[in-house]
């Protein structure tokens, strides 16, 4: 159906390669939902790559099933999750679950349900290093211990022996990171981690987790609605709708010259600081209910001012505008700033 | 599924944040517990009647069934209480304090060996059906249905008539009551874990499924299981008894037995309704103990009664 995507960085070999993943729920009694519809996007180690997009676009579901963690009934996942030239899909589950925690980690969204309620903070975090390391128990203390202080816990020591519920939302999703980077993981996917956090905590601890991640040069897929976030942490962008990438670009890329409607149409709603007083939100008009299938054209065209006919046949390709070609020409390779449009934004010139 | 499925457990003590900061959950349910009357109350029953049973011997005036004094009971009139005999004497002239004082041993032994064995099994069962799922949950759930649908008292005739009478067929009756019981209760307290959070959030860590359900949902479900526990006990005491009372208990007459003691208080109801007094009183008590004490700590783990 989808046809190959035009590689971007065929010389070197990503770290996390998703690729055509796609994901159906089928319920008995009801008709089969596709969460996620062909999503392809790569990670290289070191890199923070942002999947941003508004609920039930499948940002969640992509995650899910790049752990491994869908339940397995009722649900069909297909594609290919190559991590470090490993598909983790085929995998079986016992091998999964021995690099999950070990080579690739998450944290998650909401910090006041992630954490055992009735077990100490101390036996969360050292159950995932007895789980893949060889240390000892004293050993698993003290690198517990130093986890903690990493992620700027004030009093480790007491820390340890508490419970989650002592604890408030910011620090325990610092805990739930601390736990994520204990085995030294190359690959953190952080799952909306501070939508459950207050706002003036929300950037304490998204500084914390990508100033950890750039420092042990791990590789971070960070997923989000939030552009505001994106714009602080990310190298690259993918842009999900309803189930598929509708653009994927470098942070300043995407921010400078949005491609895909859907793009310019959410940079367009963020609140600006320095609109006129009094200037209305401009939000992207209709929900993501209101979608064609992607056979039928593109999923956006109901909610874009801009489409006409030719938005409606199938198949419309995730590939470079002809302006990024044009101001690429010249240099090696393709441009990386690709859009999955027919009609791009600041194209017409 | 049968109906039973609804009667779901209330959740686990999740410990949501509370005003109890700095207490683990466990302490902050036994501090709840510890302000609830009506659970002090049940606890004190509780803590009498098995201090009562432990201490027996030391307690009781008199050896138990010795028919000491058989000769001053006559068939028409039994002695009542006398500065000797505090309560009197029992219809086969033994002394009827110490006669309840030893019955406590009986109901205590039995109810809790019985509770614990229903307890154990039951958990086994619920843990295999809650945390493997699958056939396993099938096969595990339609066995403990045929457990369910057997009548106790009828289950409890079958062991004695295989077993025999005495106090092994009357324990094994009342834990393979219980077994049901518990069995469901920790399968839906599992089930109820399976999809929380912080499950998915042990599972992308990578930590192995036995571990996951021993280590983690197993604690979280336990405080419904450890308030039907409690209350179960209280049935167990009443059933000791009834299954006693219609002749299912030990044979031997020198073990006294509350029950038993009602049985040979009916033929004189008229003449010293205190045979029959005492022990159901002591029946009743225990019951309510085990009762108030179960219900109260149903309340301090239940998280919801945070106040």
């Amino acid at each position: 159906m989808s046809q190959p995507l035009p590689e971007t960085a065929a010389a070197r070999r990503p770290l996390l390669e998703v690729e055509d993943l796609r994901v159906r729920f089928s319920r008995r009694g009801q008709p089969p939902t596709t969460a996620v519809d062909g999503v392809s996007f790569s990670v290289d180690a070191g890199e923070v790559v942002g999947l941003v997009g508004e609920s039930g676009c499948g940002k969640s579901v992509t995650s899910l099933a790049v752990m491994g963690l869908l339940p397995e009934r009722g649900t069909q996942v297909s594609g290919a999750v190559r991590f470090d030239g490993t598909d983790l899909l085929t995998l079986s589950p016992g091998r999964l679950a021995a690099r999950r925690g070990k080579d690739l980690a998450m944290v998650f969204q909401d910090p006041m349900t992630s954490l055992n309620p009735v077990l100490t903070l101390g036996r969360q975090l050292t159950e995932v290093l007895k789980a893949h390391t060889d240390l000892d128990r004293a050993a698993r203390r003290a690198e517990a211990l130093d986890l903690l202080g990493r992620v700027g816990i004030p009093d480790p020591r007491r820390r340890l022996g508490e419970y989650p519920h002592q604890l408030s939302g910011g620090m325990r999703q610092r805990v739930l990171i601390a736990v994520a980077l204990a085995c030294s993981p190359r690959l953190i996917i952080a799952d909306e981690p501070t939508t459950a956090l207050d706002v003036t905590i929300q950037a304490q601890v998204l500084d914390l987790l990508t100033t950890l991640v750039r420092e042990s040069g791990t590789a971070m897929v960070l997923i989000t609605h939030d552009l505001g976030v994106v714009a602080g942490t990310c190298d690259r962008v993918n842009v999900l709708y309803a189930g598929r990438v509708v653009e994927s670009a470098s942070r300043h890329d995407l921010f400078a010259r949005p491609r895909h409607r859907y793009t310019s149409g959410l940079l367009a709603a963020v609140p600006r600081v320095d609109a006129p007083e009094g200037s209305p939100l401009q939000p992207v008009p209709g929900s993501v209910r209101d979608r064609l299938e992607w056979d039928a054209g593109c999923a956006f065209l109901p909610r874009c001012g801009r489409g006409d006919d030719a938005c409606r046949t199938g198949g419309i390709l995730l590939a470079p505008t002809d302006a990024d070609r044009a101001r690429h020409a010249g240099r090696p390779g393709h441009p990386d700033h690709e859009a999955r449009c027919v009609h791009p934004a600041g194209a017409t010139t | 599924m049968s109906a039973l499925d609804a009667l779901a457990p209330p959740p686990a003590p999740t410990a949501e944040p509370t005003g109890e900061a700095g207490l683990g959950p466990w302490a902050a349910a036994w501090r709840r517990l510890r302000r609830n009357p009506s659970g002090i109350v049940g606890a004190v029953i509780v803590a009498l009647f098995v201090l009562v049973a432990v201490l027996a011997p030391l307690l009781a005036p008199y050896e138990p069934a010795t028919g000491e004094w058989f000769g001053e009971v006559t068939p028409t009139s039994v002695p009542g209480p006398s500065p000797e005999h505090l309560l009197g004497l029992d219809s086969f002239g033994s002394d009827l304090l110490t006669q309840l004082l030893y019955g406590a041993r009986s109901s205590l032994v039995i109810g809790v060996v019985s509770t614990a064995v229903g307890l154990a099994v039951g958990a086994v069962l619920g843990i295999l059906a809650g945390g493997l799922g699958g056939w396993v949950d099938t096969v595990v759930m339609r066995v403990v249905d045929i457990l369910l649908s057997i009548p106790s008292l009828l289950l409890a005739v079958s062991v004695a008539a295989v077993l025999g009478r005495g106090q092994w067929s009357i324990m094994l009756a009342i834990s393979a009551a219980q077994v049901p019981i518990f069995a469901r209760l920790l399968r839906a307290s599992l089930l109820a874990q399976r999809g929380q959070d912080y499950v998915v959030a042990l599972r992308s860590l990578g930590l192995r499924h036995r571990r996951i359900v021993v280590g983690h949902m197993l604690p979280n479900s336990l405080g419904p299981v450890l308030v039907q526990a409690t209350l179960v006990l209280a049935t167990a005491v009443i059933e000791v008894a009834a299954l006693s009372f219609l002749g299912l208990g030990a044979a031997d007459p020198a073990v006294a037995e509350w029950g038993r003691m009602l049985v040979t208080a009916q033929d004189r109801l008229e003449q010293a309704p205190q045979l029959a007094l005492y022990p159901g009183l002591a029946i009743a008590v225990t019951a309510l103990g085990f009762t108030l004490l179960g219900e109260a700590l149903r309340e301090a783990l239940d998280p919801r009664s945070d106040r």
